[in-house]
């Protein structure tokens, strides 16, 4: 199956990633050869063969509704690049803005 | 009226009400100062691994039964990819092609809804805008709590099936109805642990779809109803002088009443979807559903009829009662302890409810119980206090939490029925006003009011109007 370098540039873009003209051609060509090798398996009769999701047959791990502790917030925040008011503090979010008629 | 006929979707997330959240066990508690309930799971540190909460698959069942759905066999998370702060992981663990409950449906005034869908995932974190009016493209910076953030949520998607903004909000308000009965959330708009979201488009009677427009930030059941009626206008007007509706999703502004666009900066939504590699399939076991659902509680719309056969009820009265928290558990206490029902009803479905919006209280914060409003209508049966009097008492009730035999003690407000003591103010009242004894006498029959009134004036409200008319009716044949 054959990778684009749109198709690349296009999931670099939703991944937050930049890559140059020679990146982009190298995991297009990357990406298409893994594809190709997964697309084996269609040429195998799959008809009776659930999709697998996880390797390993287990179902309903669950976990009773239990209070465990939680972290300070002073933990919490401790890897935070800037916090304040005890709140996690970001760069203004620009993705999507109100707009008037 | 316009040509058009309207279709609406609408999406309802609903917050559980568990302990603690979905994939770990940090407190559900909502109000906590900022970050006080969060872990390695919720704040997505690497190395970190959700494990699902019990409650919230059973809860999700719960709901899926009363929704009339079927329940999967089996199931599975998803991964839901996007970048925005409000989840630290950078994707939200929910359902996608496989959800836990499905193919429902919910009978509501207007019509049956189609439920095509209830699913588990995970709320996300409040972000507050800083700057300027505190919008989000005014903002300089913007600040998070993730105590919100991996807080169990179920999403209820209906079909197109709603026509009209009435509907919906008969639709929301059942909904919400069905989910409080059920215990599994307080479903306060007001405080986002419920939250609708609605799709509407216009289409010619019986044609194809109009393209559809999502509207967003509806927090009140009044507010949703208003907002798709804006937006129901604003299709129709664009239609008629011949433009087209945009695809797109719009933000319903309280202030001025009107939806506005929300113009997204992402090309095209592309969450790129894939199995949650840290969970493992969910299938709730047969005897598991089976126990939920022979345990459910009774819904309302079978409460409603059971109502209407046993209380005599009317539909209002009954629509009010299993509407408003807490006016149903009022009432039927009082009714256990002896109270007429549509007696105890009057007084829950009228004063009481009164009180409680100009208060903005709920009914369980009030003074008021079913052993007291049970003692009030006694009180008024016995002719201890007349019904203008006992509107007085339940006030201080409510207010101050005292039995209303109590209030009627320490104000002196037991009504006057002793014959001797008001037949001396009636006698009185006769004399002073000779003139209008006379034509009362002459067959003017409607100034039997004026005395009473009088006698009313001068035991200051207190005097026992039955009692009364029946004094100066005597009184006045002489």
């Amino acid at each position: 199956m054959a990778i684009t370098p749109d198709d690349v540039r296009h999931v670099a873009k939703l991944a937050r990633l930049d890559f140059d003209e020679a990146e982009v051609a190298r995991f297009a060509k990357d990406l298409g050869d893994i594809l190709e090798h997964a697309s084996k398996i269609a040429e195998l009769d799959l008809a009776d063969v659930e999709p697998t999701a996880h390797p390993i047959k287990l179902e309903n791990v669950w976990r009773p509704d239990e209070l465990r502790p939680s972290l300070t917030p002073e933990q919490a925040l401790a890897n935070a690049p800037a916090a304040e008011e005890q709140k996690f503090r970001v760069p203004r979010i620009l993705e999507v803005e109100e707009v008037g008629e | 009226m316009s040509r058009f006929e309207t279709v609406i979707g609408i999406e309802v997330h609903v917050e559980l009400s568990t302990n603690t959240k979905m994939f770990c066990g940090c407190s559900n508690r909502f109000g906590a100062p900022p970050n006080t309930n969060t872990c390695p799971v919720c704040l997505g540190l690497p190395g970190s691994l959700p494990v699902v909460n019990e409650q919230a698959v059973r809860d999700a069942m719960k709901i899926g039964i009363a929704l009339n759905c079927e329940v999967a066999r089996s199931c599975l998370f998803h991964r839901k990819n996007y970048f925005y702060p409000d989840m630290p992981k950078d994707f939200q663990i929910s359902q996608y092609d496989e959800p836990i409950c499905f193919g429902g449906y919910l009978d509501v005034e207007g019509g049956r809804v189609g439920i095509t869908r209830a699913h588990m995932e995970e709320d996300t974190g409040k972000s507050t805008h800083i700057g300027e009016g505190g919008r989000i493209h005014d903002a300089t910076h913007s600040l998070i709590d993730y105590n919100r953030a991996g807080v169990p949520l179920i999403e209820i998607v209906s079909e197109p099936d709603i026509t009209g903004p009435a509907h919906a909000r008969a639709y929301a308000t059942e909904l919400r109805n069905v989910l409080r009965s059920l215990s599994v959330s307080d479903v306060k708009m007001e405080e986002g642990s419920m939250r609708c979201d609605a799709n509407i488009s216009l289409r010619e009677p019986g044609g194809e779809f109009g393209t559809k427009v999502e509207i967003k930030n509806m927090n009140s059941l009044r507010s949703l109803q208003k907002a798709l009626e804006y937006e129901e206008a604003r299709q129709a007007e664009l239609l008629e002088s011949g433009k087209s509706v945009t695809q797109e999703t719009r933000h319903w502004n309280e202030a001025d009443g009107e939806t506005h666009s929300m113009r997204s900066k992402e090309e095209a939504f592309d969450y790129r979807y894939f199995p949650e590699p840290d969970l493992v399939p969910q299938a709730p076991p047969l005897s598991l559903i089976e126990e939920i659902r022979s345990s459910m509680p009774e819904l309302p719309a079978s409460r409603r009829a059971r109502l209407a056969e046993d209380w005599a009820l009317t539909d209002q009265q009954i629509f009010t009662l299993t509407s408003v928290d807490g006016l149903l558990d009022l009432v039927s206490d009082a009714v256990e302890r002896g109270t007429d029902p549509v007696t105890a009803t009057n007084w829950a479905t009228g004063d009481v409810l009164a009180k409680l919006k100009t208060d903005g209280v709920d009914a369980d914060q009030s003074g008021l119980n079913g052993h007291k409003l049970a003692d009030l209508c006694e009180l008024v049966a016995n002719g201890t206090l007349s019904t203008k009097l006992a509107k007085q008492v339940l006030i201080t009730v409510m207010e101050t939490g005292k039995g209303p035999g109590e209030v009627v003690e320490e104000e002196g407000l037991a009504q006057v029925s002793d014959e001797s003591e008001l037949a001396a103010i009636a006698e009185k009242i006769v004399n002073d006003n000779p003139g209008e004894a006379e034509r009362y006498r002459a067959g003017e029959e409607k100034l039997l009011g004026f005395f009473v009134g009088q006698a009313m004036k001068a035991t200051r409200g207190k005097g026992n109007p039955q009692a009364l008319n029946e004094l100066f009716r005597s009184k006045l044949s002489e």
